[in-house]
C-alpha cells in the first residue's frame, strides 16, 4: 500500500549557519507511514523524536534548518512556504501536545477553539460548525458535549481536555495525527483511556498516527509499527511485535531491559550504563558505541547504515543481536 | 464570565474602590465642568486679589482675583483627556510593534533592541523636553513627542510577555491548525499577554498626569490662558510663601487624580492576575 507520508533523509541542524557550530539534532531519518497506522516514535529525553514529529509540520523551522523531504500526497512539506502550507495543516494533519494545560488558549472556550478551526478549513456555515463540534466532543467521550461549548479549558481536567485536544484535531478528519507524548502529563488510568481513543479513532477514520513517547508500555498497547530513536539517528524499526519481542539492536535491547518487570523487591534496577552522547560532542562511529557491551573497533569508526535484518525489521547496527531464540 | 466576577470581588478591597471612585468622579467633573465650578474661571474680580480660602473662595483668589477652585476644577477639562490622549497612543502603537518583533524576533527584533536601549539609556523628561523643543510647545506637540518616546516602554513589555506566551504550546498548536500569523498573533498570543500592559497603562496615566503638569509648569505643554494643573502651579510660584494656596489647591487635584490611577492600576492587577 502506498504511504500517505513518508519522510526521506531528514536531517535537522540547530544554529545558526555563521555560527561557531551546528548541532546535529536529527540526522538522516526516513520514516514511511499508512493509512490508518500507528507509529510509535520512542527515544529517551533528546534522542531528536520531537524534533522529528514537530519537523513534519514544518515547527522547528523557526529555530533551526530542515534538509530531506517530508513527502505528503505528492508534495514536499519542507520545500512548501509557510503560506501554502497553512491550507495542509489543521485540515489534513493535525497535532496534539503533551501539556494540555498549555496546548490550548485559556482564555477562548472550547467551542470557540473549535469552530475556529473548522472556520478556517471548511465551508461550514456557523450553525453546521456548533453542530460538528458537539459531535466531536461526543466522539472523544466528553459526557454532556452540548452544554460544554462554553466552557472555558480551565474547567475540565487534565484527561479532558487532552480529550478536547484530540476534539479539535479531529474536527476536520484530518487523514494524519501527529501525537507528541499526548499521555505523558496524564495519570495512568487516563492514559490508558487517552491511547485507547487514538486507536479506535485512527481505526475508525483510517488516520495514519505517529505517537512520540518515551514509553515502551504505550507502544506496546497502541502501536503498529516502532521506530526506536537515539542520539538523532533510527537505530531500529519494524512492527511492535518484532522489535520489542526480538530487539536487534543492543540499545533496544537495553531499554526493554531497562523497563522493571517482576523484579523483587529492593533489588539494583537495571540501567544502560553511560549516558546519550551530547550533540556537542558526537562520537565518529556508531553513537552507541560508548555505552554499548558488544562495541568493536568498526564501531568507533564507521556509522552504521540502517538496514533490513528480515523482511520489515531493519536496525543500525554493525553487530546485532542474533536474531530469534 | 468569571472577569465580572473578579471585578465585583475587587471592588470590595478598599484601594481599587477607592481608585474607581476617584477617577470615575475626575472624569464628571472633567465633563461638566460648568455643574461644580461657582465662578468663570477667567472672571477677574479686582476686589478680591490673593485672598486666602474663605467660604465664598474655598481654594482663595489668584493674582488677579480669580476663584482657584473654579480653576482647577476647568483644569480637568485639560488634564483628564491628557491623561489618556498622552498615553493611548504609545500604547496602540507599542502593543502593535512589541507583538510583532516578539513573534517575528530575528533581524527586526534586533534592530528593536537598540532602539529600546538608546531611548532608555535617557531620562524619560529630557527626551519628551528634547522632543517638545524641536516641534515647538502646545498640548499637541506634547502628546507626539510623549508618544514618541513613550511606545518604547509599551512595546518592551508586550515583546517580553508575547515571548513568554510562545512558550506555551497553543501558539504551536495555532500553526499547526495553519492559522496566519496575524491570527495567532492577535487573537490568541496578544489577549494572553495583555493584562501587564493594561496595569502599566494604568501607572502610565498617572505618570502622564505629572508630567503634563511638569511640562506645563515648564511652559512646553498647556499655554496660559488654558487652565492646566501644571499651569496653575507655576502661576503661583512667585508668591508660595504670601499665597500658599495658589499652587497647593492644583497639586492636590494632582495627587488625587495620580492616586487614583495608580489605585485602579493596582486592583487591575489583581482581577487579571491569572489564577491557578
Amino acid at each position: 500500500m502506498q504511504p500517505i507520508l513518508s519522510i526521506q533523509d531528514l536531517t535537522v541542524t540547530f544554529g545558526s549557519k555563521q555560527g561557531p557550530r551546528l548541532l546535529p539534532a536529527v540526522t538522516g531519518v526516513s520514516l514511511d507511514l499508512r493509512r490508518g497506522e500507528i507509529l510509535g516514535l520512542v527515544g529517551e529525553s533528546g534522542s531528536g523524536k520531537s524534533v522529528t514529529l514537530r519537523s513534519i509540520p514544518g515547527l522547528t523551522r523557526q529555530y533551526g534548518t530542515l534538509a530531506g523531504k517530508v513527502m505528503w500526497e505528492g508534495r514536499d512539506l519542507v520545500a512548501m512556504s509557510d503560506a501554502s502550507l497553512r491550507p495542509i495543516l489543521g485540515k489534513d494533519i493535525a497535532m496534539i501536545f503533551q501539556e494540555p494545560m498549555t496546548a490550548l488558549n485559556p482564555l477562548l472556550t472550547v467551542g470557540v477553539q473549535i469552530t475556529e478551526s473548522l472556520k478556517a478549513h471548511t465551508t461550514l456555515d456557523a450553525r453546521a460548525r456548533l453542530r460538528r463540534a458537539v459531535e466531536v466532543l461526543d466522539l472523544v467521550g466528553i459526557p454532556g458535549a452540548a452544554g460544554r461549548l462554553n466552557d472555558y479549558p480551565h474547567q475540565f481536567s487534565g484527561g479532558m481536555r487532552q480529550r478536547v485536544m484530540i476534539a479539535i484535531a479531529l474536527a476536520s478528519t484530518p487523514k494524519l495525527l501527529l501525537a507528541d507524548e499526548p499521555t505523558t502529563a496524564l495519570d495512568v488510568t487516563i492514559q490508558a483511556q487517552i491511547l485507547d481513543l487514538i486507536a479506535q479513532l485512527a481505526r475508525d477514520f483510517d488516520m495514519g498516527v505517529i505517537l512520540v513517547t518515551h514509553d515502551l508500555g504505550v507502544v506496546a498497547q497502541s502501536c503498529d509499527r516502532v521506530a526506536v530513536m537515539y542520539a538523532g539517528r533510527i537505530v531500529e524499526e519494524g512492527t511492535v511485535r518484532t522489535v520489542l519481542g526480538d530487539p536487534r539492536h543492543p540499545y533496544t535491547n537495553g531499554l526493554m531491559w531497562s523497563v522493571p518487570q517482576d523484579v523483587p523487591p529492593r533489588t539494583q534496577l537495571f540501567s544502560i550504563p553511560g549516558t546519550p552522547p551530547s550533540l556537542w560532542n558526537m562520537p565518529p562511529g556508531c553513537a552507541f558505541a560508548p555505552r554499548c557491551a558488544r562495541a568493536e573497533a568498526r564501531c568507533t569508526a564507521e556509522v552504521p547504515s540502517l538496514s533490513a535484518l528480515e523482511a520489515g525489521h531493519l536496525a543500525a547496527c554493525h553487530c546485532p543481536l542474533g536474531g530469534a531464540q | 464570565m468569571m472577569l465580572t466576577g473578579r471585578f465585583k470581588h475587587a471592588l470590595r478591597k478598599p484601594g481599587f474602590a477607592i481608585g474607581l471612585t476617584i477617577v470615575v468622579a475626575s472624569i464628571i467633573v472633567a465633563l461638566f465642568p460648568f455643574a461644580f465650578a461657582g465662578y468663570d474661571p477667567t472672571a477677574m474680580d479686582y476686589s478680591a486679589i490673593n485672598k486666602p480660602p474663605s467660604l465664598a473662595h474655598p481654594f482663595g483668589t489668584d493674582t488677579l482675583g480669580r476663584d482657584v477652585l473654579s480653576r482647577v476644577i476647568w483644569a480637568y477639562r485639560v488634564n483628564i483627556p491628557m491623561a489618556f490622549l498622552a498615553t493611548v497612543f504609545a500604547l496602540v502603537i507599542g502593543v502593535v510593534v512589541g507583538a510583532l518583533v516578539g513573534f517575528h524576533r530575528g533581524i527586526a527584533d534586533a534592530i528593536f533592541g537598540r532602539v529600546v536601549d538608546a531611548v532608555i539609556t535617557f531620562p524619560f523628561l529630557v527626551l519628551v523636553i528634547a522632543v517638545v523643543a524641536v516641534l515647538g510647545p502646545g498640548l499637541v506637540n506634547m502628546y507626539i513627542a510623549i508618544t514618541l518616546v513613550g511606545w518604547v516602554y509599551y512595546a518592551r513589555l508586550t515583546r517580553a510577555e508575547v515571548i513568554g506566551q510562545m512558550g506555551n504550546d497553543y501558539a504551536s498548536a495555532g500553526r499547526v491548525m495553519g492559522y496566519s500569523n496575524g491570527r495567532i498573533i492577535f487573537r490568541h498570543l496578544l489577549p494572553n499577554a495583555i493584562s501587564p500592559v493594561i496595569v502599566y497603562w494604568m501607572t502610565d496615566m498617572a505618570l502622564a498626569i505629572l508630567l503634563g503638569s511638569s511640562l506645563g509648569y515648564l511652559g512646553l505643554g498647556a499655554q496660559p490662558p488654558q487652565s492646566a494643573w501644571g499651569v496653575l502651579i507655576a502661576e503661583g510660584r512667585n508668591f508660595v510663601t504670601t499665597a500658599w494656596w495658589l499652587s497647593l489647591m492644583p497639586g492636590i487635584a494632582i495627587v488625587l487624580t495620580g492616586l487614583g490611577f495608580s489605585l485602579i492600576g493596582d486592583g487591575l492587577a489583581d482581577i487579571l492576575r491569572p489564577k491557578g
